[in-house]
């Protein structure tokens, strides 16, 4: 054996080392929450009310809560989310204006969820007279979401040949046609990807929803926008942190609920991004 | 090589298309075009000469105002096609580019089947008569010289056709929206002799009905299809005449220099 195949192997066997610590904890985690959490799901847990102070019955209302949550996130979120992001690789041209608001959305990113829940206590639900209510709670993780769907979006954007533009251009189409028919759908896959990284981390928010939506118990359905709702992260907080006495059981059982349906919204936009990308030429 | 096969015969007395005045243009602070003034016949092949960075190719992007996309940039003077300056504010530009066609010096087919490809700018425009985008497809495949190739393929991506191919599909492209002047941007130097030979033929055909300007990517294929020739040098037009005559009998050293190959 030559030095050179040593020293290949050892390269080997050291990334797919580094490649295992990167995987293991997520395994590790998503392990412990299945092994813990399985006994208690059955379909009495998904589908009905919790009572006896939450340490019985189901989660059905913070697991609705979340869904309408995330939906209500997505449809305040991605329009403007995507159309800035078309604004600002398609339309603005590099200016001082421009330049500011690039750094505005690398800055939202950077700020703490928890500051976005006291903006949205202060804005939707206080200012706004909106209460602590699922459009105050939905509007204020869609602010949270957006710089993640702005700069992805844009990124993706950026990433189709300016030729495909030009070539447009040069068959008399406007610079809006060429958005609509050759850029937007070739940069689909990667603004879903953007979408999806948003909504998931929308999903899962605590701090945000704490003070603009989250019921601490409340075991009935929401009625309307202005309704409050339970949600998963919250629900689990408090069945983890405020109420003693807690069967192990039903956190595990809350915390797999909200895994899966993470994971499924995940699994859910891979299929649609391996879908649009199949249709592309290249 | 291919020759016209009508056999040459200059073109005398042709009305003017495209008149280009005075124009200067700059890139940031580089000078690109200087001063160039030059009548660009109509029904005829027009061949813009030169080594690179002479300005060919920036003459010809003004001339539909492709450059209108790009930042800091200057323009002095007119370019005037039948009468009207194509750069007054009243000028709608959408309408201009379906008036003048440009082919690219790559090959670059959009997204999608050949068909699509070739009804982009009808589409664009708002045709949407299938009878209409039909007959269109067939007429545009058939002037590229590319019908019989791909009338069994129109449904499969235009990437899967060949190099040759997929360049005469964005003549075809071009094609299909009926321009008056159609630009040409060393249409062939991606290409194969054959497939030079197949384009060059076609041009031959167009000229009838349209404007053809063109920067070529050999001196030998200028040669072969010039019914007008000017030559630019860093950004200047040295010399133009009709005919062949600055293939044989150049005016100017430089020319003269460039066309025996001393340069370029």
């Amino acid at each position: 054996m030559n030095a050179r195949f040593v020293i290949q192997r050892i390269g080997f066997v050291l990334l797919s080392f580094i490649a295992v610590v990167v995987v293991l904890p997520i395994l590790v985690i998503v392990a412990i929450i299945v092994v813990r959490g399985i006994g208690a799901i059955n379909w009495e847990f998904l589908t009905t009310m919790p009572h006896d102070g939450m340490k019985a019955g189901g989660i059905l209302p913070a697991i609705v809560g979340t869904i309408v949550l995330t939906f209500g996130t997505a449809i305040a979120a991605i329009p403007v989310g995507v159309g800035g992001a078309i604004y600002l690789s398609e339309y603005a041209r590099d200016t001082l204006f421009t330049r500011a608001i690039r750094l505005a959305i690398v800055n939202l990113a950077g700020i703490p969820s928890v500051v976005y829940g006291l903006f949205g206590l202060g804005l939707f639900v206080l200012f706004l007279h909106f209460g602590t209510s699922i459009l105050a709670g939905s509007l204020t993780l869609a602010i949270m979401t957006l710089p993640v769907i702005i700069s992805t979006s844009e990124e993706a954007l950026r990433a189709v040949p300016t030729e495909y533009r030009t070539v447009i251009a040069s068959l008399g189409g406007t610079r809006w046609q060429g958005v609509r028919y050759v850029v937007l759908p070739q940069a689909l896959p990667g603004i879903i990807t953007g979408i999806i990284l948003g909504l998931l981390r929308a999903a899962g928010e605590t701090a945000p929803i704490l003070f603009t939506v989250s019921a601490f118990f409340l075991p009935r359905l929401p009625h309307s926008l202005f309704d409050r709702t339970m949600a998963l992260p919250y629900h689990l907080y408090v069945i983890s942190t405020q109420v003693p006495g807690m069967p192990q059981e039903i956190q595990y059982g809350t915390a797999l609920v909200l895994l899966m349906l993470v994971l499924s919204m995940n699994l859910v936009a891979t299929l649609i991004r391996g879908h649009f990308r199949r249709r592309r030429p290249w | 090589m291919v020759m016209d096969p009508s056999g040459y015969d200059p073109p005398v007395g042709l009305p003017t298309k495209v008149r280009i005045e005075n124009l200067s243009y700059w890139y940031g602070d580089r000078l690109s075009l200087r001063d160039i003034t030059l009548d660009i016949p109509a029904n005829a092949i027009t061949t813009l000469i030169g080594p690179t960075g002479g300005g060919k190719s920036t003459l010809l992007r003004l001339i539909n105002r492709l450059n209108d996309l790009l930042e800091d940039t200057r323009m002095v003077g007119r370019i005037v096609l039948d009468g009207q300056d194509i750069y007054a504010p009243e000028v709608n530009v959408s309408e201009l580019r379906r008036r003048v066609g440009i082919v690219f010096a790559l090959p670059l087919p959009l997204p999608g089947t050949v068909r699509e490809n070739v009804l982009y700018g009808p589409k664009l425009a708002g045709i949407r008569d299938p009878a209409r985008l039909d007959e269109i497809l067939v007429r545009s495949l058939n002037q590229a010289a590319l019908w019989d190739e791909v009338k069994n393929r129109l449904d499969e991506p235009a990437h899967a056709l060949s190099g040759g191919q997929q360049q005469r599909l964005c003549i075809a492209r071009s094609l299909a929206m009926e321009p008056e002047v159609l630009l040409l941007d060393e249409p062939t130097s991606g290409l194969d002799p054959i497939s030079t030979g197949k384009v060059e033929e076609s041009l031959f055909a167009l000229k009838k009905h349209y404007t053809i300007i063109m920067v070529p990517h050999s001196i030998q294929q200028a040669a072969r299809v010039a019914d007008y020739a000017a030559f630019f040098l860093g950004g200047e037009l040295v010399e133009h005449q009709p005919g062949r005559g600055i293939f044989t009998a150049p005016k100017d050293k430089r020319t003269e220099d460039y066309i025996t190959g001393r340069f370029g």
